[in-house]
Formats: C-alpha cells, sequence, structure tokens
C-alpha cells in the first residue's frame, strides 16, 4: 500500500501519525482512503475537486505535475508539500 | 570543470559558440519592448497613488479626458469585476481579484505607487500632463510596514475579507496574515537535548528589487474584429497570455502576445502590469496601439519587489559535529496582497543538511507595500542568511572548519528534507569538496580586518511545460522554433541541445524564440527551466526529425526503415552513405519538407546546490567593505553552455552581495518609498566588485537525456551569508539585518565596544 | 505643445536634421525621433548609463542632455560604432568573452568603453572599473565585460 506522509498541519487529523498507509492506484484514491479512516483530511487537501493550488503532490520524490491523477503503486512514496514560487521544488 | 559519475562524450554540449543573438545586442539593433513603434500608436501613462493606504472615494477624470491630445482614459471601472477565485495559472496560483486589483485599484490603494488610472494620448508628454489632472478622492488609513506589526491583532487591515489559510482551514478574524505553513520531522525537544551547542539568533531582512534594467513595457493593439495582439517584455509570453485574458475576461485565442527581447527580469516579469491596461486604452481609443512604459520610479514602487522578512533560527549540534536539531520561525512580507515566497524560503533553509529533528514554520503577511513577485530563487537568500550564518557559528563554537562542517552534515541522495520528501542524486558533497580544494579556499588569507566566509545554498529548480519544432532546411540546416524567452543566451543554449541530438555542428541549428500563435505552451523562463525542460523538448524534436529523416532515406535507397542507421551527421545502409545535408537537399523528391514538434511536462529536474567563498575588507571607521575574492562553486548538472552557465553564477553572486551590503526599500513612517531610483536604491557597480571565480561541478541530473540542471537560481543563494560570515572574521560581528550598510557595521562595531 | 526648434547635426557621420520641443531629451529625440533605439532608457535621469552616446567624442548620457544642445556638435550612437561590413573590437569581444545576458545595458557599455579606449588604448583594469562605474549591468557581475574591454584593447594594439 502507498506510504503517505501527513502535512504537520494535518496531523491532528491522523492522530499525530506522520505516516500512514492508505490503498488507492491513483493520488486521488489514495485521498478517498485516508478519508475514509481519518474524516476530513480530504476538505484540507482537495478544493473544487482539485488539489490545493496552494500544495504539490510529490510522489517518489518527484514532483508530479499530474496531482491527484498521478498513478500510484504498493510502494510509492506521496508527500503533500507547499507549492514553491519560481519553482523550487520538491 | 569537476565531472562526477559517468562522464558522457558530447561534442557541441560544453562548447563556447558565439551566441546567435549576439550581434543584434552588440549593435544595438536587437528590438526590446520599448523600441516598437507602430502606425497610429499612441502613448500611456499611469497614475499612482501618493498613498500607501487609502480608501478610494471619488475619481474625476473629466479635465484628463478633456486634455489636448488624450484619446482614453480608464480607471478600475473600465475592468471587469473579479471574483475572488484562486487560479492556477501554471505559473503559480493566483487570486484573480487580487491580481485585477494589483492592475488598477478598485476601492483601495493599498501601496504608495499603486495604479489607479490610465491615460492613452498622442505623446507621453500629454499623456502624463493629463494622467496629473485625474483627481482622486482619498480617505487616507494608517498604514502597516512591518510583518511582526501587521501580525499584530490591533494593527490596521489591508484586505477585509482576509482570514488565515492553514491548509484549507480559514481563521475566523480579520487578520493580515494570509496563511501559516508548518513543517515538522522527528523529535525536536529530543533533538535540542542531544545538542551539546545550540545557537538561537534573530534576523531581519529589507525589501529589495530585482533591478533589472529595463522597465516593464507594454504595447497592444486590438482590432475592430477584437483581435489582441500584445507587444512586451515578459519571461513568458504565455503566462501574459493567460493572465491578461483571465483579467479581462477574453479568451485566450483572441489575444497573441509576442515576446520581445526582454532586458532582465530575475522573476519581475511573470506577473503583467502594463498588458491589460495597453489593452484597455487600445480598445478605447477606437483600435489605434497603445504603447506604455515604466520609469524608473514606477518600477521600485510598483513592480518587483522581494520581501523584506524576519527569521528566527534555533540550531543544535553534539561535539561529535553533528546537527541534531533545527527550527525556525520565517515571517515574510507578501507586499499589498497574500503570495510571499515564504513556502519557497522554508524548502530553502536547512535544505543542505541531514536533521533529523526539526520544525520550521512560514508566515505570510500583508503590509502596504508594493505586491511582491518572484525573483531569483525567491525567499532563499533570506533564509540562507539566516541559517547559514548560525550553521557558521555553531561550526566555529565546535572549533571546526566550516566547509568540513558542512561536508560532515551535507544531504546525498536518500537523506530526506524537513518535509519528508527524500534527495534524488544531487551534487552538495561535490560542489563543497571542490569548494576545500578550490585555489581560492587553499590561499591563505592575511591582513587586519580582513576576513573569509563561506556558505552553502540550495535551490530546487523546476520544470513545467515547453514546447518546441523544428523544420529541415534544403541546404542542410535546421530552423528551430522554440517557446522560452531568451534572457542569457537561452536560445544558443538550446539550438546546442537540438545540435547535439542531431550530430550537427551548432551552426547548423538556428534558434528563434516564437509567439504564442508559433509555437505549443511554454511556461516562462524562471524556475531554471529552460535549458532543462525546453531542452528536453528541443532533445524529443531532433530524435522525430532523426526518425523521419531515416525514413526519407530508406525511402531513396529502398531499403526498410529499420536498416537505415544515423550517427554524426550520416545516414548509413550496408554500402550507402549520406549525410545530413545531402538528405536534405533531396526532401522534396523524398515526399517533402521534414518537420518535428513535441511537448514535454517532465518531473525530473534536480535540485541545484552551490557552495560560495569570499574575501572582505572592512574599514572599521566608516565601515565599508570591500570585496577582495570571490569564488562560486556550483552543481549544473552538465553544463551545456559554460560560459553562460558560469555568467549566471557570476551574475547571482553579483545580485546577491549589493543585497547583503547595499540593497533596501526605504519607506517613512507614512509608507511613501524615499529611494525610487538608482541614485538611491544604490545598486553595485564595477568598482564594489574583484573579478568573479567560478567552479563548475557537473554531477548529471539522472532525470534529464543530457544531464541536465537549473543553474540560473541557486547563486543567489549563499552570497549574504557568505558576506555575513566573512565580516565575522574580519571585525568580529555577528550581523543580523540585511543590508549590512556602512551605518549598521559602523553601529555594530561601536556596540561591540561598550 | 511648444513650438519646434530645427537642429542641425552630424549624427554617426552623416549630416542629419530634426525638429524637436524644446523639453526633449536627445535620448527621446533619437529614439521617437529619429529610430536609432539603441540607446536605451534604463532611469532617465542619468544613474544607468544605457543610453551612453558620445557628443564630439565625449561620453554623456543622452537622458541628460537636451536635443537642442546638439546643434552643430558630432554625434555617435551605439549604432555607428561598427566599421562597415564588420564589428568594432569591443563588439567582437563581448561577444567572445560573453560578457552580456539579457544585452540591454550593452550598447551603453560599449559606446563607454568606445570612449575609454579612444583617450585610454592600455587601460589597467582598475581604470576600466572606474570608467564603467556609471553603467549598470544587473546580470553579469561585471567580470566579462572589465575581460572584454580589456581584450579589446589589447586586440587594437595587435
Amino acid at each position: 500500500m502507498p506510504v503517505v506522509w501527513i502535512p504537520a498541519l494535518l496531523r491532528p487529523l491522523t492522530g499525530g501519525q506522520a505516516r500512514v498507509q492508505a490503498a488507492g492506484a491513483t493520488v486521488q484514491a489514495v485521498i478517498v482512503s485516508l478519508e475514509a479512516q481519518y474524516p476530513g483530511l480530504q476538505a484540507r487537501l482537495i478544493t473544487d475537486g482539485q488539489l490545493r493550488p496552494e500544495l504539490a503532490v510529490v510522489v517518489d520524490g518527484q514532483t508530479s505535475p499530474l496531482k491527484l491523477r498521478q498513478p500510484l503503486t504498493d510502494a510509492s512514496e506521496v508527500h503533500f508539500v507547499i507549492a514553491m514560487s519560481g519553482g523550487a521544488g520538491p | 570543470m569537476t565531472t562526477a559519475d559517468k562522464p558522457t562524450e558530447f561534442k557541441v554540449l560544453g562548447s563556447t559558440p558565439l551566441r546567435q543573438d549576439g550581434v543584434d545586442k552588440v549593435t544595438g539593433r536587437a528590438q526590446y519592448g520599448a523600441d516598437i513603434r507602430l502606425p497610429g500608436m499612441l502613448y500611456g501613462a499611469v497614475l499612482r497613488s501618493p498613498h500607501a493606504h487609502a480608501r478610494i472615494k471619488a475619481i474625476d477624470t473629466r479635465a484628463a479626458e478633456a486634455y489636448p491630445g488624450v484619446r482614453a482614459v480608464v480607471t478600475a471601472q473600465d475592468l471587469p469585476e473579479l471574483e475572488s477565485k484562486v487560479a492556477d495559472l501554471g505559473e503559480g496560483s493566483m487570486n484573480l481579484r487580487y491580481q485585477s486589483n494589483n492592475i488598477l485599484a478598485r476601492d483601495k490603494v493599498l501601496y504608495f505607487g499603486h495604479a489607479v488610472a490610465a491615460v492613452a494620448a498622442v505623446n507621453a508628454h500629454a499623456a502624463e500632463a493629463a494622467a496629473a489632472l485625474i483627481q482622486v478622492e482619498y480617505e487616507v488609513l494608517p498604514p502597516v510596514l512591518d510583518v511582526r506589526q501587521a501580525m499584530r491583532p490591533d494593527a490596521p487591515i489591508l484586505l477585509a475579507e482576509l482570514r488565515t489559510d492553514e491548509l484549507g482551514q480559514k481563521g475566523e478574524q480579520p487578520t493580515n496574515v494570509a496563511a501559516h505553513y508548518l513543517d515538522e520531522a522527528g523529535d525536536l525537544e529530543q533533538g535540542f537535548r542531544e545538542a551539546d551547542v545550540v545557537v538561537e539568533r534573530e534576523f531581519t531582512t529589507a525589501m529589495v528589487h530585482q533591478g533589472y534594467i529595463e522597465p516593464q513595457n507594454a504595447t497592444a493593439l486590438v482590432t475592430a474584429d477584437g483581435q489582441v495582439t500584445i507587444w512586451c517584455s515578459t519571461q513568458g509570453a504565455f503566462g501574459v497570455r493567460e493572465q491578461t485574458a483571465e483579467i479581462l475576461r477574453l479568451p485566450v485565442s483572441k489575444i497573441r502576445v509576442i515576446p520581445m527581447e526582454i532586458g532582465g527580469g530575475f522573476g519581475g516579469k511573470i506577473g503583467v502590469y502594463l498588458e491589460p491596461l495597453a489593452v484597455l486604452l487600445s480598445r478605447k481609443s477606437g483600435h489605434r496601439p497603445v504603447k506604455l512604459t515604466m520609469s524608473r520610479r514606477d518600477v521600485l514602487a510598483a513592480t518587483g519587489p522581494t520581501s523584506g522578512s524576519y527569521i528566527k533560527v534555533k540550531m543544535g549540534a553534539n561535539r561529535a559535529g553533528q546537527i541534531t536539531a533545527a527550527q525556525a520561525t520565517l515571517i515574510y512580507e507578501a507586499g499589498a496582497y497574500p503570495g510571499s515566497p515564504v513556502g519557497s524560503a522554508m524548502g530553502v533553509i536547512f535544505a543542505p543538511y541531514r536533521i533529523p529533528n526539526a520544525r520550521v514554520e512560514g508566515y505570510d503577511v500583508v503590509v502596504n507595500k508594493p505586491r511582491t513577485a518572484a525573483y531569483r530563487a525567491p525567499g532563499g537568500t533570506n533564509a540562507a542568511f539566516a541559517s547559514e550564518t548560525v550553521v557558521d557559528e555553531l561550526a566555529e563554537k565546535l572549533g571546526l572548519d566550516p566547509l568540513a562542517f558542512r561536508l560532515q552534515n551535507g544531504v546525498q541522495e536518500g537523506d530526506r528534507r524537513v518535509n519528508g520528501v527524500a534527495y534524488k542524486r544531487i551534487g552538495l558533497l561535490e560542489v563543497l569538496r571542490a569548494a576545500q580544494s578550490s585555489a581560492h579556499y587553499q590561499t591563505p588569507l592575511a591582513g587586519p580586518n580582513r576576513g573569509r566566509g563561506v556558505a552553502a545554498g540550495y535551490w530546487g529548480n523546476y520544470g513545467g511545460k515547453s514546447s518546441a519544432s523544428a523544420s529541415v532546411n534544403a541546404d542542410g540546416t535546421v530552423s528551430l522554433q522554440e517557446g522560452s524567452v531568451d534572457i542569457g543566451g537561452s536560445r544558443t543554449a538550446l539550438a546546442m541541445q537540438l545540435a547535439e541530438t542531431l550530430g550537427l555542428p551548432i551552426e547548423a541549428v538556428r534558434a528563434a524564440v516564437a509567439d504564442t500563435d508559433a509555437v505549443g505552451e511554454t511556461e516562462g523562463t524562471y524556475g531554471s527551466r529552460t535549458t532543462f525542460a525546453t531542452g528536453w523538448a528541443v532533445y524529443e524534436v531532433g530524435q522525430q526529425l532523426k526518425t523521419q529523416l531515416c525514413e526519407r532515406a530508406a525511402r531513396l535507397w529502398n531499403v526498410a526503415a529499420e536498416q537505415v542507421q544515423y550517427a554524426a551527421g550520416v545516414f548509413t545502409s550496408g554500402e550507402q552513405r549520406l549525410t545530413f545535408a545531402e538528405l536534405a537537399a533531396q526532401l522534396d523528391r523524398l515526399g517533402g519538407p521534414v518537420v518535428a514538434s513535441a511537448a514535454v511536462q517532465p518531473k525530473t529536474w534536480g535540485p541545484g546546490f552551490a557552495a560560495h567563498i569570499v574575501d572582505v575588507e572592512v574599514d572599521p571607521e566608516t565601515g565599508k567593505v570591500q570585496v577582495l575574492r570571490y569564488t562560486a562553486v556550483q552543481d549544473a548538472g552538465k553544463a551545456v553552455y559554460p560560459n553562460y552557465v558560469a555568467s549566471q553564477m557570476q551574475g547571482g553572486a553579483a545580485q546577491g552581495i549589493g543585497w547583503a551590503l547595499n540593497e533596501e526599500y526605504v519607506y517613512d513612517a507614512q509608507g511613501r518609498l524615499l529611494n525610487a531610483n538608482w541614485l538611491d536604491y544604490r545598486m553595485l557597480v564595477t568598482l564594489d566588485l574583484p573579478m568573479l571565480e567560478t567552479v563548475i561541478v557537473e554531477v548529471p541530473n539522472p532525470g534529464h537525456p543530457f544531464g541536465v540542471r537549473g543553474v540560473g537560481e541557486v547563486p543567489i543563494v549563499p552570497p549574504a551569508a557568505a558576506v555575513a560570515n566573512a565580516l565575522y572574521r574580519a571585525v568580529g560581528v555577528r550581523m543580523a539585518e540585511l543590508p549590512m550598510a556602512p551605518g549598521r557595521l559602523v553601529a555594530a562595531l561601536q556596540a561591540r565596544q561598550g | 505643445m511648444s513650438a519646434m526648434t530645427h537642429v542641425q547635426t552630424t549624427l554617426n557621420g552623416e549630416a542629419v536634421e530634426f525638429l524637436c520641443e524644446p523639453r526633449q531629451s536627445l535620448l527621446e529625440v533619437l529614439r521617437e525621433t529619429l529610430g536609432l533605439t539603441g540607446a536605451k532608457e534604463g532611469c532617465n535621469n542619468g544613474n544607468c548609463g544605457a543610453c551612453n552616446v558620445l557628443i564630439d567624442g565625449a561620453l554623456v548620457n543622452a537622458c541628460l542632455v537636451l536635443a537642442v544642445e546638439v546643434q552643430g556638435r558630432t554625434l555617435t550612437t551605439i549604432e555607428g560604432i561598427a566599421p562597415p561590413g564588420g564589428l568594432h573590437p569591443l563588439q567582437r569581444q563581448f561577444l567572445e568573452h560573453a560578457a552580456l545576458q539579457c544585452g540591454f545595458c550593452t550598447p551603453g557599455f560599449i559606446v563607454a568603453a568606445k570612449a575609454l579606449l579612444d583617450r585610454t588604448p592600455r587601460p589597467s583594469e582598475l581604470e576600466v572599473r572606474q570608467w564603467l562605474a556609471g553603467n549598470l549591468c544587473r546580470c553579469t557581475g561585471y567580470d566579462r565585460i572589465v575581460r572584454a574591454v580589456l581584450a579589446a584593447a589589447e586586440e587594437a594594439q595587435t
């Protein structure tokens, strides 16, 4: 199952856990299963059906232009990080 | 040049051809935005706010409209009123309403120089005279000019609807704090308990400007059928198209943006200022072309700048020399509207080091100063000034050489950043070792009031969308059309990558920057992305051309395409042999023109690291600092066009030294900018600098066909810290404020003497 | 609008006449009236040198000179630096040394450097730095510019 690193500001929603496992073949699917485990997370990551504009999603060390549609493997590591101006990620 | 990993043999990459736009630029022929002159062209002027914070009660434009020669006057009433929607414009997100209000203030002016109205007239003098006749009734409000003051609960509020955002959770009270961010790793308290030495310092840095020599300019023509053409100075033509379309509620297909040559940008020419105004004025003046140019005063007062900041850093290390914990709070000025680079700054601040326990917190705070814009590694210089001086102090307290201490704690592949992301192959350790063995570091510095400082820096770089197309000419050359504006030799660096791909000499490829109707979408020249991402698009174009040309050769030889090989400019199949030029001459008889295009959106850009070394001499009586020697060391991945890579390193270093020693916005208590000219906003001149030595390290980026990493931004990250560390070694004071101007240095020396 | 003044001058070796308002700067007339856009406006108050031109061989900021002042004088702009069919050694060395990035300040630097080499054919590095201290470049850190001027001086000697 992909491992999701929870942004520090959202850790109150995961009982303080910084890393959790969540099933899903895409970032979107993983967020849906996160929501089932930790209600309220989805609304903090997604707005109007899109990843929040202030966030970038990093999968296996690389910022994904596909964002929510980025495919994942069982070994994937997913980070939601602050999107950086002028390009400074990940 | 130092090369790590497996070296690759290149023929064109790494060479130093003359740049293809060079002759035009040394003879004065190159056409920059303000050089354009169209039949029937009108000239514009913009009226700007004399107040830092005021409500607009009424605007009377009648006298301006009646002024001889005036053809149009516009105010915010001529702009569509946009909802407060955050749009992902590819160039980063921006709130459209704020963007529109920054073009022309609607209900409030939020900074000295905020645009209020614009005029088009038959010449610039008439436009300026008419603009001065516009009567604006203001209700002046108290300004907020300092981030910590702006965060107080009783501070005047700039934007009534603003609530602090914490990843989607909004605060309940009106505030000037637009956003609060947090990254955490490990157990901070435990980390500090493990430390034998702890250093905690506070820093402030002043707002500074990008300082491009060419002022903003835009010329627009709206024809009777509603088609819009814009000629302007921009880092990204597609970004201008997108922003103008959003602000004016036009379809992008109605707008063609022709990027003229650009006289510097450094991040300050990504967002639009004049383009929508020129369009409005052209439409309102009966479809005449309208040119708007900023004065230097306008440029300094109302464009750019980058954030001033307050930063607190605490770091601890054990006797073995390992960093055990690090903590930072970064408060950045956003200017009038949200959007400071504090997020990037958080990503920079401890990036070079393995830190098991860390906490980094950031605040984006609006103040009555111009809306900030990107400036080369946005937020990075402030952040590194703070963290790299603390790292220096830790090394000193542990009795360790500052480069050795950095090497001991330096990150490499697999190490995690504070936000948890693991690094891919990076070149920090190679850079630090190259700095250690540089001629500069190996040469002792002697003499009173002299000192040597070092600092490291990180920038993440960027990928983004890029497009290119190319056609094969009958004379055996290739014409390349690419979407990236050329600010510092990128046309040639891109032509070199196509030549390398095709096995041709650079002379056989000619590159041109295309407008928005002539090439696929391409993000701007920012994020150190052009040679990386547009270079990748160009590589893909080259691969396609090779495939198509092999098919043509196969047709000529009556063999299967797979039986044709191509290498070093020659097609072969068995005994058959044709050069690229010989085949190109026969294309008409083999199926017609050969053209290819490609678009990419890569995600495998690699971060760049730098280490800078500086020797300074201080005059303790006057506080003047002379830079005696400077060396910049940087990992370029693969240095495609080495002269221009080195020039980026030198230019970034020079900007950073200016930021360190001289540059700052000076406001009075009412928020009026007191130094909106280059006499009083003093940028470095020839006499302020020595030659700037460069050491290019090449640790290929595994995520690029040629191993390229971006190079443009990281060189501005270390200089301020390196200079501060050198000052300490020279005269024994740790400076905590930028700029470290003579007066401040003298005051610090006097304070130390008690 | 004020009345126009008739001005006769020698511009890049050719006799030129123009009409201008007394308030117009030489820079404005060069760019807007005469179509010579090689001199650039960076600041319009003499701080940046991007509009450097020569009047009777003397280096000036065209933004600080009124156009009416050039009556009867000899003007050289960046457009008049190169010999027919070629490049001036300074122009060639600026290219060879990659002494420009954006190129906007380049015409001013080349005109200024020409004025230096015309009076001091073999300047030291310090003399080059002193002479060019009135020209701002934000891209290069000046290293390559200074080297290009020194190389052009050497080239002119050989």
